[in-house]
């Protein structure tokens, strides 16, 4: 005889104490530290962060162990926690172009002021599996060189090659998608926060797509740039901007396909990227998408899925899109008894209809 | 690390207030989908996020809280959710209809009639109900504002051209306060007569989209449907196992491999109280017996 499912308190508390002991793995082995992940994993920090929406290293490498190394999960995480922290403010702009850098890269210029550097990057390794030397050879040092680095699109807005980027205006603030919910047409400025909060390989595949033609940009990396900028924070009690310390980011400026008017003279257009932490893929995808979403205050038709703000912007987060694919598994007895329901009299209606119209029936089905 | 310190029900006064003043608008503009700064809860979207923000914002330290889902106090969804609030505020919980003053559910309305003074609170997925038929958000919601249905009806339409009735068993579209279609949460369609002239006030909550709308009590609510194809609510023609309830709506549990199966009360308070009053499925019903 059926008794109803009880119990369900009871499974859920085992679940989660099997599931602690699983991501704890084989107990001879060493508890995995969050400084590991941290200084180890730092790819893994990085992403959590950005896509977190959240600059905490410590925090993010917790959550990277927790979610035994589920990115999306430790995502998650952080941003449940970020959720509750009281909001001060918002800190002055960035100027990215007085980073501390550490990389700094141009696809567009050989050579040009502040020179190129490749810093710790992936290009031109290898892919060769191999075990990582625990004590590698300590890293070539140089004097740091004294010549500033200005942007590379700054020189080209110089001669006047590249629409301005859009001016700040202090009086107007910044949107915020955590505050206000996303409304359509959305402003550049919330879009570009939608992109640095959206995953990664959503990004990544929608900026390919318009590098194949879908929404095609004649993109060139024009400079790619990551190191410490300093944040500081306008503080109304003082009067003055006060330093809050500096964080880690990337940032990519895509120099993009001409526009022009019969009274303006052809120029190329940016699109742009800004990441936390060393995400270049990201930053660049980013970059992309964010050029392709200017298709209409730029003049063109916009027919690929990456010039599609709604589309892009609606399901670019992958926390929500995580939560709502996978509430698939949550019960659905009830809608799925009222299907069978119907399924059950459909089929019946089509058991007792003539012999004679089956064949038509099989025809139109067909 | 410190465990943080959270506030009463979990979300931030700021948040409540914000959540409080889109529920408001909502209740003034019966069925309006009110946009609305849903917060990263610590379950994940689509998991009732919304019906969590809108239950922590009207709950108070005397309300009593029943959550159910599929109608059930005890599945592990509506457990957890449950558990969220003892925890996080400390308020008693109740799987008794008539004794919460707060009933959170995902996909059912309780069999008992709700009562004035008892607020229902609907986990809603996808808020819109033009939403399979129109895509964009800007376009639906010049639709709403312009009440242009025609889509909506057309699509009933060409269900019956189709199937010979309209083929839509749960989240069917409903008109509140002849103005605003809406969609009432993937409720089976059995449940959306008791939506109409409820003494109960209803509220929907949707995290992931972002939406907040309400049906104030005693409010008219529709089901849409044609003059020649009247709405029918809809349920499993029997009566249940346990109970013998032959108005409740059925979940159909599979007994063995053999074809066996046997149909219960969705709603498991309602089945327990009526078993607490003695009652009993009508016939003694055989193992594994169609019921």
């Amino acid at each position: 005889m059926y008794v109803a499912v009880k119990g369900g308190e009871c499974a859920i508390e085992n679940a989660h104490r099997l599931l602690a002991h699983e991501r704890r793995g084989d107990r001879s082995i060493p508890d995995i530290t969050v400084q590991q992940i941290t200084e180890q994993l730092a790819h893994a920090v990085d992403r959590v962060m950005a896509e977190g929406s959240l600059y905490d290293r410590e925090l993010a490498a917790l959550a990277v162990k927790q979610a035994r190394g589920d990115l999306i999960e430790a995502i998650f995480l952080l941003r449940a926690f970020r959720a509750t922290l009281p909001r001060f403010g918002a800190t002055e702009p960035v100027d990215t172009a007085a980073m501390q850098v550490r990389r700094r890269i141009s696809a567009t210029f050989k050579d040009l002021p502040g020179g190129q550097l490749l810093g710790p990057t992936f290009d031109y390794t290898h892919r060769l599996l191999e075990t990582p030397s625990a004590d590698p050879p300590p890293p070539a040092t140089a004097a740091p060189s004294p010549e500033p680095m200005p942007r590379v699109t700054d020189l080209l807005l110089a001669d006047g090659l590249i629409e301005p980027a859009p001016p700040g205006d202090p009086e107007t603030p910044v949107g915020d998608l955590t505050r206000e919910p996303l409304t359509f047409p959305a402003d550049r400025d919330v879009r570009l926060q939608n992109l640095a909060r959206g995953d990664e390989g959503f990004l990544l595949a929608l900026g390919y797509s318009t590098q194949r033609g879908y929404g095609r940009t004649h993109p060139f990396a024009g400079e790619i740039r990551m190191g410490e900028v300093e944040l500081e924070f306008f503080a109304e009690e003082a009067g003055f901007a006060l330093p809050l310390g500096s964080v880690t980011v990337t940032e990519c400026q895509m120099i993009t396909q001409f526009k022009g008017t019969a009274a303006a003279a052809p120029c190329f257009t940016r699109g742009y990227g800004l990441v936390f932490g060393h995400c270049e893929r990201k930053a660049m995808s980013m970059a992309l998408v964010d050029r392709a979403l200017r298709a209409d205050e730029l003049g063109e038709q916009a027919k690929a899925p990456a010039q599609d703000a709604e589309f892009v912007l609606s399901h670019s987060d992958n926390v929500q899109a995580t939560g709502f694919v996978e509430h698939l598994k949550l019960p659905h007895y009830v809608d799925f008894q009222a299907e069978l329901g119907l399924i059950r009299r459909l089929r019946a209606t089509f058991a007792a209809a003539p012999e004679k119209d089956a064949s038509e029936r099989q025809e139109a089905a067909e | 690390m410190n465990a943080p310190a959270y506030n009463f029900a979990y979300l931030d006064e700021q948040t409540k207030r914000m959540i409080r003043r889109a529920i408001l608008k909502a209740i003034a503009i019966p069925g309006y989908q009110v946009p609305f700064a849903s917060r990263e809860m610590p379950m994940p979207y689509g998991w009732g996020t919304g019906g969590v923000q809108v239950t922590a914002a009207i709950l108070g330290p005397h309300d009593v809280l029943k959550v159910i889902d599929q109608g059930a106090d005890d599945t592990t969804n509506a457990v957890s959710i449950r558990k969220f609030f003892a925890k996080t505020a400390g308020i008693r919980t109740t799987t008794a209809t008539c004794d919460a003053t707060v009933i959170q559910t995902r996909h059912r309305i309780p069999e008992t009639r709700l009562s004035e003074g008892q607020i229902i609170v609907y986990q809603v997925p996808i808020p819109e109900p033009l939403r399979f038929l129109e895509p964009r958000e800007t376009e639906t919601r010049r639709m709403h504002a312009l009440s242009d249905y025609g889509l909506m009806h057309l699509k009933l339409y060409e269900d019956i051209a189709r199937h010979g009735h309209i083929a839509t068993t749960y989240a069917y579209p409903v008109s509140v306060d002849a103005h605003y279609v809406m969609d009432p949460s993937p409720i089976p369609k059995f449940d959306n007569p008791k939506m109409d002239d409820c003494p109960a006030l209803q509220l929907f909550g949707a995290g992931r989209e972002k939406r907040i709308y309400a049906v104030p009590p005693y409010t008219r609510v529709v089901s849409l449907d044609f003059e020649d194809h009247p709405f029918k609510p809809e349920r499993h023609d029997g009566s249940c196992a346990l109970c013998g309830a032959a108005d409740s709506f059925l979940d159909e549990v599979i007994t063995d491999d053999h074809g066996g199966r046997m149909f219960v009360c969705s709603d498991t308070d309602y089945c327990e109280q009526r078993r607490r009053r003695g009652e009993g499925p009508p016939t003694p019903v055989a193992e594994g017996s169609e019921a």
